[in-house]
């Protein structure tokens, strides 16, 4: 009986369609008002490769968050000093008994006992929002330990900024696709990788820059250009000034230039800022927030103190980003207003933040692979894979005849859909990526053979050739099944506990795999019935 | 062609030589892995990945001469660094490498210090650096960790989904046959001296899942056969389905053999590891369906019926057709 396999055959090459897409993208096509690109530099843009294939550095890097922690409290400790000195209130000594390894302790000790309501009041009301107050009862002393929602988010927010800085900075290397992540399960870690870069000592280097973000006074400006500027001046800059260009304001482009004059020592920058953020003040208004450190804090509030109603200007290597005007006295919390757009304070706060690394950096693994050994890795895994193939298929023609041919054309086709699963899903090829695929031949080509021996099984116990096929197809299903099952499982315990290199072994494996249930059963089996339908009565099957 | 007709070899009665056989692989496998450990401290000569420390693979124009090297590291102040010359010998390669520094401060600083000392001591012979791996302990320990787990985790998975999909005792014979194919595998990189890095674990666990889908295709004809005759002893059964099944596990593991020996060869050196745990595994992972899985099994079904226990096999359990 001839079945209808139209349908079938319309899947298959709907399927194959999509996945030789997947490889080939459809940029090489010229679509209206685009130019198409040579169709090998469409194939090679779509696959991803990874650092041992195309050569490039992989840094892991620790954030020590302590410091971070150290930093905060040391401000409170800062703060809290000021606050018991306003309200009158005598204490010997507030201080963190073990920084090292518990820098969110604060301890307050020789409190006055009969005032210690009072100084109780004062420690809650500023902080218990960020820190849990204790003590105070029996002894003069209280302790106030940062509360562990605060805490685990400060160290967040610790490694978000460090990651933040890195990528800013590494931008500048121009470096296409840089990988920069959180790493590892919580252990403050970042994971960087460039593609192309083989000079790590350069990239070490330039991520440790403290960078040249500073704040100056505005002595006069904005002007269109420097003759004008020199003009206000009297015809000659000061020595104690200087002339900056500039938008002045963040995100304005370049055609806006304008110059200003500004006093030549800078009042705070690069390392004195530890926090910025865009928020809103009292009227709804945008504004950056930022916190600086407690020394640069005391510097500021003398500057600003004497200086309100004045410009100030916020530079960065060179340039002028940014110019406010001093509203009052600033201590190390201040605002920055203007009327900015939402991307104009994401931007200049980032700006602010990214002037300085949050933490210490330490280096835990450093890998840098050449790209001649990229190349050469390339070279001899595709080698691999191109033997690997055609042993395959001489041998199942051999073996098994006119079906071999069924075996084979199901191999070419589970390559074709898993290269096209890899270039749809954006995954990276590794070298064990490609030894995945060399394993998912052979072990792909094992489904085919379970088939064909239960089919030449039955045919030998005397059954029809479509009734051999159909048994054979069906009673080798089950043990299919269960082998793709064990060794995907396999491959997903790889994914979640191997490096890099290993996960890519583990995705082709797995979509090799995935794929052949696709082509081994599926596919072979609509050949099989094209054959079959082919048949004369009497005639077998050559298998 | 057809090259398994009719065959009808008694495997089980073979069970001595097997067993023998595999004896004389794992204690060989032991013992060098026991004279490793008295040389340098792991059973198996350990990659960066675990070890930690630098390794540094140089490319020069001309031959390496090794002597020449030592000298300029000497020179250079550089305590315990291990000279070896990697893949061929036509492409002048050499693997330099350091133990691990404590202070991860200073992680990178024995990469420079190599190259700067054979700039300066060894400049006849220029060279490219082909490869760079520094690991500091924190990332080793992580790494070991993950390793552990991972191979935990596997062993694991496969017992119950085994347990699941047959019976306990078929799980228990299976992860046996696993365990004994590893220590095999391991033990052939201590008895070749090569080192075990993360991809080689991955390789391993490549293995183990392979192994077991060699033995679930033997253990599937197992149940079958059970399934159909119930007179027959059980030696007689095993040794048909095996025999039955023979063609296919041969097959199938020799055109994946085929492929993976394909990588041996061709795949370079920085796959040289990773393949040759394949090579070893697979070919051990075949021979362990056959020679440890089945045996196994029978021996535990045959014991629980002569204590009186009604074997309860799978056939018994689905007697209602």
């Amino acid at each position: 009986m001839k079945k209808n396999l139209k349908g079938k055959v319309a899947l298959i090459v709907a399927v194959v369609a999509v996945f030789v897409f997947g490889i080939i993208g459809v940029s090489w096509i010229p679509w209206p008002g685009q130019t198409p690109k040579p169709l090998g530099q469409a194939v090679t843009d779509r696959v991803h490769l990874g650092l041992d294939l195309r050569g490039g550095a992989h840094l892991i890097l620790q954030v020590v968050v302590s410091e971070a922690v150290n930093a905060e409290t040391d401000n409170t400790v800062g703060r809290i000093e000021q606050d018991l000195k306003a309200a009158n209130l005598n204490f010997s000594q507030a201080y963190k008994p073990d920084p090292t390894n518990r820098p969110e302790v604060i301890r307050l000790e020789g409190t006055a006992p009969e005032k210690s309501s009072d100084v109780r009041s004062v420690l809650e009301t500023k902080y218990a929002n960020e820190y849990d107050v204790s003590g105070g009862s029996g002894d003069a002393s209280f302790t106030l330990t940062m509360k562990p929602l605060v805490l685990t988010s400060l160290k967040k927010k610790t490694v978000q900024q460090a990651i933040e800085t890195i990528r800013d900075r590494v931008d500048t290397l121009g470096v296409s696709e840089p990988v920069i992540q959180e790493y590892g399960l919580g252990d403050n870690q970042i994971l960087v990788e460039l593609p192309g870069i083989d000079d790590l000592d350069r990239v070490k280097s330039l991520i440790q820059e403290t960078a040249r973000l500073e704040i100056h006074a505005v002595a006069g400006g904005p002007y269109k250009d420097e003759q004008e500027a020199l003009a206000s001046a009297g015809g000659a800059i000061p020595a104690d000034k200087e002339l900056a260009h500039g938008s002045g304001t963040v995100g304005g482009d370049s055609s806006s230039d304008s110059v200003w004059l500004l006093s030549r020592a800078y009042v705070v920058g690069g390392n004195d800022f530890r926090a910025a953020d865009p928020g809103t003040d009292q009227n709804g208004r945008r504004n950056v927030q930022f916190t600086l450190t407690n020394e640069a804090g005391d510097k500021f509030y003398d500057y600003t103190s004497k200086n309100v109603g004045q410009s100030m200007a916020v530079l960065m290597g060179e340039r002028v980003r940014e110019v406010a005007t001093i509203q009052s006295a600033i201590r190390d919390r201040g605002e920055i207003t203007g009327s900015f757009t939402p991307d104009e304070v994401e931007s200049l706060s980032k700006l602010l933040r990214t002037g300085a690394l949050p933490a210490s950096l330490i280096y835990l693994e450093d890998r840098t692979v050449g790209a001649s050994l990229g190349a050469d890795s390339i070279k001899e895994g595709v080698t691999a894979a191109v033997v690997g193939v055609l042993l395959v298929m001489v041998f199942m023609l051999i073996y098994y005849k006119g079906s071999g041919i069924n075996a084979d054309l199901a191999l070419l086709l589970n390559l074709v859909i898993l290269l096209g699963f890899m270039g749809v899903s954006g995954a990276t090829l590794t070298l064990p990526g490609i030894a995945g695929v060399i394993l998912t031949i052979g072990m792909g080509v094992d489904s085919n053979v379970l088939i064909f021996e239960r089919i030449r099984e039955e045919m030998r116990a005397g059954k029809a050739p479509s009734a051999a096929v159909d048994q054979g197809f069906a009673h080798a299903w089950v043990t299919i099944i269960d082998t793709h099952v064990t060794t995907i499982v396999s491959a997903a315990i790889l994914f979640m506990f191997g490096s890099g290199p290993v996960k890519g072994f583990a995705v082709t494996l797995t979509f090799g795999l995935l794929a052949n249930l696709f082509t081994a059963v599926y596919v072979s089996r609509v050949i099989f019935d094209a054959h079959l339908n082919k048949l004369k009565p009497g005639e077998a099957v050559s298998i | 062609m057809e090259l398994f007709r009719n065959v009808n070899v008694d495997w089980l009665g073979k069970k001595w030589y097997f067993l023998s056989f595999s004896l004389i692989f794992s204690v060989a496998g032991v013992i060098s892995m026991c004279v490793h450990y008295a040389q340098i401290g792991s059973p198996v000569p350990l990659g960066v990945d675990f070890k930690g420390g630098t390794q540094v693979e140089l490319q020069f124009a001309q031959s390496p001469d090794t002597n020449r090297i030592r000298q300029a590291t000497d020179a250079a102040g550089i305590r315990d660094a291990r000279i070896q010359s990697y893949d061929a010998a036509s492409k002048n390669e050499v693997l330099i490498s350091l133990p691990e520094q404590q202070n991860e401060s200073s992680l990178d600083a024995g990469q420079k210090q190599i190259v700067d000392t054979l700039h300066t001591n060894y400049a006849g012979n220029s060279f490219t650096v082909r490869n760079v791996s520094v690991v500091g302990p924190t990332v080793g320990k992580q790494l070991e960790k993950q390793a552990f787990l991972a191979t935990l985790y596997s062993m694991a998975g496969m017992l119950i989904y085994l347990w699941f999909r047959f019976q306990l005792i078929y799980g228990v014979a299976a992860v046996v046959a696993c365990f004994h194919d590893t220590l095999i595998t391991v033990g052939a990189f201590a008895l070749t001296n090569q080192e075990i890095s993360l991809t080689v674990i991955a390789a391993i666990l490549t293995l183990v899942g392979y192994s077991m889908n060699d033995t679930i295709v033997v253990f599937d004809r197992i149940r079958e056969d059970l399934r159909m005759s119930r007179r027959e002893p059980l030696s007689d059964v095993v040794n048909r389905a095996i025999n039955q099944t023979l063609s296919r596990t041969v097959l199938t593991s020799g055109l994946t053999f085929l492929t993976v020996l394909s990588l041996y060869i061709f795949g370079g050196q920085v796959l040289r590891g990773f393949s040759f745990a394949l090579v070893v595994g697979i070919l051990i992972g075949t021979y362990s369906s056959i020679a440890v899985a089945s045996p196994m099994l029978v021996a535990w079904l045959d014991w629980r019926e002569r204590k009186g226990k009604v074997a309860v096999l799978p056939a018994a359990k689905r007697a209602k057709a």
